[in-house]
């Protein structure tokens, strides 16, 4: 991928997108491949998941941001104390300057109103706005998501898309798992088509889903358009 | 506060082996229920007498040395002479063939007999014969329970306390009383529902018990009780407690009966008569405030220390299970299993009895808290792997991304919300603690439970004392159950607004 690209994967159910996408920070451990971020490198050829290993994947997930599809907001800490906890612990700012950041990042994502609430409180869609912030407080040079709108109604999800668009336009690196392939379509710079556990092609939005060049991809859009 | 302060004093020589010229002669009794013996006085809670009591200071004073007593439970009092916790236990322990296999005892320093009780109203049952196929009440492992033993039909109920088989008596569960002349002269007797009924039967010696082996001291003891029954002050203590029987003129081969007039005697009937308008109940009542205050404050400090140990060690296991490695798991869950396997009172007569063995000697309320600290963490433990098990797998994932390490995604995210989920189980058990920290009592701690037995069977008042240890349980309950509400509204603030989007 290139730095500031936005890049779709598609494909059915059960084809291997959410692992794959697990697999780049390895909150699954790929038996072997080789994955590259932000100049770390980790190269898996089979056998235990060493500490040096765990190690390197600390390193690598200091690059990368992640969203998911049910949020996972810490419902004991107020939306603000879920921006603030990471940056806090993890990166040891102080409190203070990770709190203006952490209500900046909200700001950005239309939430300032709610940063003293819980997440139970908000809705689906503001839930998923304050991941995204929370992911963004660890200044990832890579944001993942896995379905980030399955779980939502088309006009909340609307509002955690526009989030996506608007980090896009400021040059975020994003790889997005979904099955909404409007978005797929309008907003990728390319889009990836799994199925079967492989890459089975990846391509321009326009080209790929007007003029797909495989038939299985051909198949499965024919199935969901 | 006599009786407190020599208690205190007792732990405290328990804990370092007082040592030097004149080393306090530790001498051990059970002063619950135990009249005459040796017991609190009615009068005044704080201060222990009973016949057995002046015979022990007699005996200490003829020694030279200062008499430090020791509370134990009945059933504690030969273990705990075994473990060196005193030199020597007084409580009208029977001179039988049985017991001294297990002790070695003084010449007897007091002789007695069997008496038949019953209920005023009942007629005939005054023969050991005439007890046949009838329901008796006596106490554990005693010359008379032995006796009713030679007649099968003899329906026997065997009791821990004297007080208990009368209580039944007069209750119509039982049809009669065998037990020693010195019990029931002070329980039966003065009793306006029963009575003393036919011939005095058998004869019961007592003997100052001490520890295998331990001769010397024994010998000692001997000597001291020869002075006391020639010189003539065990026939004057007996006197004063109207207890000079004509075995112990046998005995002693003193027949005079000098001028004594039973004042200790007629202090005890006084003080425990009835109190009769509430003005005086109300005033009895008043003055056991000290001791329920005592008890309180033992029960809590017991419960609270061993509920800090419980949260601790709980919680350690209970990760130990989930994230520890394998074997670290292992030794976690056969903990939990030992402990909840086996019942409490075993524990803690365990940590207190059988520890010093391979050199571990504790004190009563450091194997107190141990016992009821390690006990509960075992449960909760088993509270806190499923408040662990029941956070979601994503919240770890999602603590992982943000770059946590494991222990940081345990300390700031999991561990938090499994603590939430688990505070309605834990307040629970954190009241169930306080109440079996009863069960601390059997290793000499008198806490409430035990407060409630002395003061209930001193007057006879199982109803009234009752109610008050009721309402003092319930004042010292009630703070944690304001804490864990406290908690469970911090802790909660974002699920108690559900659903208000």
């Amino acid at each position: 991928m290139a730095r500031g690209e936005l890049v779709s994967i598609i494909g059915p159910s059960g084809c291997g997108k959410s692992t794959f996408l697990r697999c780049l920070n390895f909150l699954e451990i790929p038996d072997s491949g080789m994955v590259e971020i932000a100049g770390v490198t980790i190269t898996r050829t089979g056998g235990r998941w060493t500490r040096q290993e765990e190690d390197a994947a600390h390193r690598l997930r200091a690059h990368v941001g992640m969203v998911f599809q049910s949020f996972n907001l810490f419902p004991h800490r107020t939306v603000l104390d879920n921006v603030m906890l990471a940056p806090v612990q993890v990166k040891r700012v102080p409190a203070e300057a990770a709190r203006a950041e952490a209500l900046a990042l909200l700001d950005k994502v239309g939430l300032s109103a709610m940063a003293a609430r819980y997440p139970d409180t908000l809705s689906g869609g503001q839930q998923q706005r304050a991941a995204i912030a929370r992911a963004l407080a660890m200044r990832p040079d890579v944001m993942l998501y896995d379905e980030p709108t399955s779980a939502l109604d088309p006009e909340l999800a609307e509002e955690v898309l526009s989030v996506m668009r608007t980090l896009d336009d400021e040059g975020m690196t994003q790889l997005v798992v979904t099955h909404d392939m409007r978005f797929a379509r309008a907003a990728s710079d390319r889009v990836v088509f799994m199925d079967g556990g492989e890459i089975v092609e990846a391509d321009d939005p326009d080209r790929l889903f007007v003029d797909p060049q495989d038939p299985r991809t051909r198949k499965f859009l024919r199935s969901v358009l | 506060m006599k009786g407190v302060v020599g208690l205190l004093l007792a732990l405290v020589a328990m804990v370092f082996s007082v040592a030097g010229h004149a080393a306090p002669l530790r001498w051990a009794s059970d002063a619950e229920a135990n009249v005459p013996f040796v017991f609190h006085d009615p009068a005044d809670q704080s201060r222990l007498t009973g016949y057995e009591y002046e015979i022990a200071q007699a005996i200490a004073r003829r020694l030279g040395r200062p008499a430090l007593f020791v509370q134990n439970d009945w059933d504690g009092l030969i273990p705990g002479l075994q473990r060196g916790l005193y030199d020597m236990v007084i409580d009208g322990i029977e001179i039988t063939p049985e017991h001294e296999q297990g002790v070695l005892f003084s010449r007897p320093y007091y002789m007695t007999t069997e008496r038949i009780t019953v209920r005023r109203d009942q007629q005939g049952l005054d023969t050991l014969a005439a007890l046949h196929g009838h329901v008796v009440g006596t106490l554990k492992d005693t010359t008379a329970e032995r006796m009713l033993q030679a007649d099968p039909s003899i329906r026997i109920r065997a009791y821990e306390e004297e007080t208990n088989a009368y209580t039944d008596l007069k209750n119509g569960r039982l049809d009669a009383v065998l037990l020693d002349g010195t019990i029931a002269l002070y329980y039966g007797s003065p009793d306006p529902d029963l009575k003393l009924v036919g011939e005095p039967i058998g004869q019961v010696a007592y003997g100052v018990a001490f520890a295998q082996g331990n001769t010397a001291l024994r010998d000692q003891v001997n000597a001291a009780l020869d002075g006391m029954m020639r010189d003539g002050e065990l026939h004057r203590i007996l006197a004063r407690w109207k207890l000079w029987t004509p075995a112990m003129a046998a005995l002693t081969g003193d027949a005079t009966t000098p001028d004594i007039a039973p004042d200790a005697w007629d202090h005890y009937r006084a003080a425990t008569a009835p109190a009769t308008g509430w003005r005086a109940r109300f005033d009895r009542y008043v003055s056991f405030l000290p001791l329920l205050l005592h008890g309180a404050v033992l029960t809590f400090a017991v419960s609270a220390c061993a509920m800090v140990l419980a949260v601790g060690l709980g919680l350690a296991l209970a990760l130990m299970r989930r994230y520890g490695p394998r074997w670290l798991g292992a030794l976690a869950t056969l903990y939990v299993e030992i402990v909840r396997g086996t019942p409490l009172l075993i524990q803690i007569l365990f940590i207190f009895y059988a520890l010093p063995g391979i050199g571990l000697r504790l004190s009563p309320f450091v194997a107190g808290v141990l016992a009821l600290g390690m006990n509960y963490a075992a449960y909760e433990a088993e509270n806190y792997r499923a408040g662990l098990q029941s956070v979601a797998r994503g919240q770890i994932e999602a603590a992982i991304a943000l770059n946590m390490t494991h222990f940081q995604a345990l300390r700031f995210v999991v561990v938090p919300q499994a603590v939430r989920m688990v505070i309605p189980v834990m307040t629970n058990d954190f009241i169930s603690l306080l109440k079996d920290s009863s069960l601390v009592s059997v290793i000499t701690l008198t806490e409430l439970s035990q407060t409630y037995v002395r003061l209930s069977s001193t007057y006879y008042d199982y109803f009234g004392t009752g109610l008050l240890i009721g309402v003092a349980y319930l004042l010292l309950g009630l703070p944690f159950v304001r804490l864990a509400r406290m908690a469970e509204a911090r802790f909660h603030t974002g699920r108690q607004r559900r659903g208000h989007i």
